[in-house]
């Protein structure tokens, strides 16, 4: 890390309401590539709001998004896609009535001469799924009738696929066991090798510290702070997630 | 293999156990014809059989756009209405002297018009696809009957009634057309983009947004789509009676809505199947057809119809409930 100028990502007093709920009430934060960010903070501090805005999902009510060096007001999934951002979402966002590869392959469907490629999509899936390690019997099984760790894996190996370079996990291993769980950090340790820029919501502070490179607290729609994770202790961060206060009460 | 797979092997038994209802509904449709076989030697010949794609083919046409409409989730009341209405402006520009060419595209294009505006009022303005083409259905009909001042316009040309009752070879353009845009409907659900989308906006719309497809767009075609062969099921209609009735085509949707649910359509959406739609429209014309050859009086023919819709219906819905919780 660190060799890097210039974040990848780059959010300037960010604000969005919901009618009177103030979600976001002017955050900011940076991303760079090659490194692991982890965003904590309690249940409707805002967190699934922030990133929902990188992705272009949501539409910011002020503030800016800076992609590589291009500023927007707001992003549209399309652009967001465009530029490299790749999102899994808490609500995984997947059609629960099609296949495993349909899944995987939604809004990036292979295409050969204006037909549908399926082909490819089913060997190219399967691939995936096998280098991720994850175990799925029948990829022509709709993904409604999966398990929740199953869904969330898909979802991971969705985002994975679509590659670019910043990859959003929010809460990606909440409905994990143990083994996914581990197989899914391993593989955020290696995307931050590989180059990527990752961004992981997390709500497990082992996770959390064993992942990342940086912490971000949001509180109440705000970013109280932006630290390195080696220079903080998780009894700090917890502090600060539920009270708003690190213990020696620095923040920067 | 312990990970992975889409074995061919898996493929086919999936497909097999997906395609419960169709399978289950051609059974059905076997046992009715060795039925009616047997009890009129008329049934099984040719010219009945041409006879029954002749009385299917403007339920299907209107089934089958319906089938991409009940995948995305939405419902579509006005496709009889724009059936009829299309008609009815086919024959006012013909009687005004245009020619058959002409006033049949305008006539396709007015229906093709109410499809976008459906789509637009429910992509944009998010209106409940139930009331909005339930307005759609009134004010289509409103037209048809302004129109008309409520009589039926008749009495066309040979060009334009070729369409309802001329000849292609040992069938004739309804039927041609019906078969046509059947398969034509199968490949663009399996084959195209489009198909596949119709069914993912209806699995879950967010996704498929969130993965930078432009779902109102979508939408729009997929109502537009249903409109044009509503009117072109208008086409056939008027062609046919060598009239347009400003009431033609009432309650042709309930028809087309049966169809496709019997066919394996799901009205929570995701689900559709065209091959499902066709047997489902066609088993309901068999039906009619051997309730007539066995002389069953119309009123008891309308109330047969109804049951037996209801029973494939509850039979399908427990299937699908089961399969869930199984899984
Ligand atoms: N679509 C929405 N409509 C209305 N309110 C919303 C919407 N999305 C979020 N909110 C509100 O915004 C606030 C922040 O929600 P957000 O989902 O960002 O929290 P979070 O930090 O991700 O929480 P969690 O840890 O529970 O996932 C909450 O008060 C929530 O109720
Ligand atoms: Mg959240």
């Amino acid at each position: 890390m660190g060799e890097q100028l210039q974040p990848f990502l780059e959010v300037k007093e960010l604000k969005k309401s919901f009618g009177h709920i103030e979600a976001l009430k002017g955050a900011s934060l940076q991303a760079k590539c090659g490194e692991v960010l982890a965003i904590v903070g309690d249940n409707g501090a805002g967190k699934s709001t922030l990133i929902k805005t990188l992705s272009g999902v949501l539409t910011p009510d002020s503030g800016s998004i800076i992609v590589d060096g291009k500023e927007y007001g707001h992003l549209t999934p399309k652009l967001a896609g465009d530029n490299g951002i790749s999102t899994v979402y808490q609500d995984l966002s997947l059609v629960n009535t099609q296949t495993v590869w349909e899944n995987i392959f939604l809004g990036h469907e292979y295409r050969n001469f204006g037909w549908l490629n399926k082909k490819k999509m089913r060997r190219e899936a399967a691939e995936l799924l096998n280098n991720l390690n994850i175990s799925i019997h029948n990829h022509e099984e709709i993904v409604g009738n999966l398990s929740g760790g199953q869904r969330q894996a898909i979802a991971v190996a969705r985002a994975i696929h679509h590659g670019g370079k910043m990859i959003i996990l929010d809460e990606p291993t909440a409905a994990m066991g143990l083994r996914e769980t581990a197989a899914t950090q391993q593989l955020i340790k290696n995307l931050a090798v590989q180059g990527y820029g990752v961004i992981i919501i997390s709500h497990n502070i082992q996770q959390v510290f064993e992942l990342s490179d940086r912490i971000c607290v949001m509180r109440q729609g705000q970013v109280l702070a932006l630290v390195d994770t080696k220079s903080v202790t998780s009894d700090d961060i917890v502090s600060m997630i539920v009270s708003g206060t690190s213990l020696n009460g620095a923040i920067q | 293999m312990k990970n992975s797979i889409s074995t061919p092997n898996n493929i086919v038994r999936t497909a097999i156990r997906r395609s419960f209802p169709q399978i289950l509904l051609t059974a059905v449709l076997i046992i009715m014809i060795i039925g009616l076989s047997v009890s009129s030697e008329f049934f099984f010949t040719w010219k009945n059989f041409r006879n029954i794609l002749d009385q299917c083919s403007v339920y299907l046409l209107l089934s089958l756009g319906m089938t991409f409409v009940i995948a995305s989730g939405g419902i579509d009341l006005s496709v009889g209405s724009i059936a009829g209405m299309s008609g009815v402006i086919m024959a006012v520009l013909m009687k005004a002297g245009m020619p058959v060419l002409p006033a049949v595209l305008l006539g396709i294009l007015s229906g093709v018009l109410t499809g976008i505006i459906n789509g637009a009022l429910i992509s944009y303005l998010k209106l409940f696809p139930f009331i909005t083409t339930l307005a759609t259905m009134t004010i289509t009909r409103g037209i048809a009957l302004v129109l008309t001042g409520g009589v039926s316009i008749y009495g066309f040309s040979q060009s334009f009634k070729w369409w309802g009752t001329g000849t292609i070879g040992p069938i004739n353009p309804p039927i041609a057309i019906s078969l046509l845009f059947t398969i034509i409907a199968a490949i663009i659900m399996s084959r195209t983009l489009w198909g596949k989308y119709s069914l993912a906006i209806g699995g879950n719309a967010e996704a498929l947004r969130r993965s930078g497809v432009n779902v109102k767009g979508y939408r729009i075609s997929i109502y537009a789509v249903s409109s044009l062969c509503a009117a072109i099921a208008g086409l056939i209609m008027t062609a046919r009676l060598n009239s347009a009735a400003p009431l033609a085509g009432s309650g042709y949707e309930m028809d087309a809505i049966a169809a496709v649910v019997l066919g394996g359509g799901s009205l929570n959406g995701g689900s559709g199947a065209i091959l499902g739609t066709f047997i489902a429209c066609f088993t309901l014309s068999v039906l009619r057809n051997g309730l007539t050859m066995l002389a069953i009086p119309t009123y008891y023919q309308q109330l047969i119809t109804g049951v037996i819709i209801l029973l494939a219906i509850i039979i399908a819905e427990a299937r699908n409930r089961r399969e869930k919780e199984s899984e």
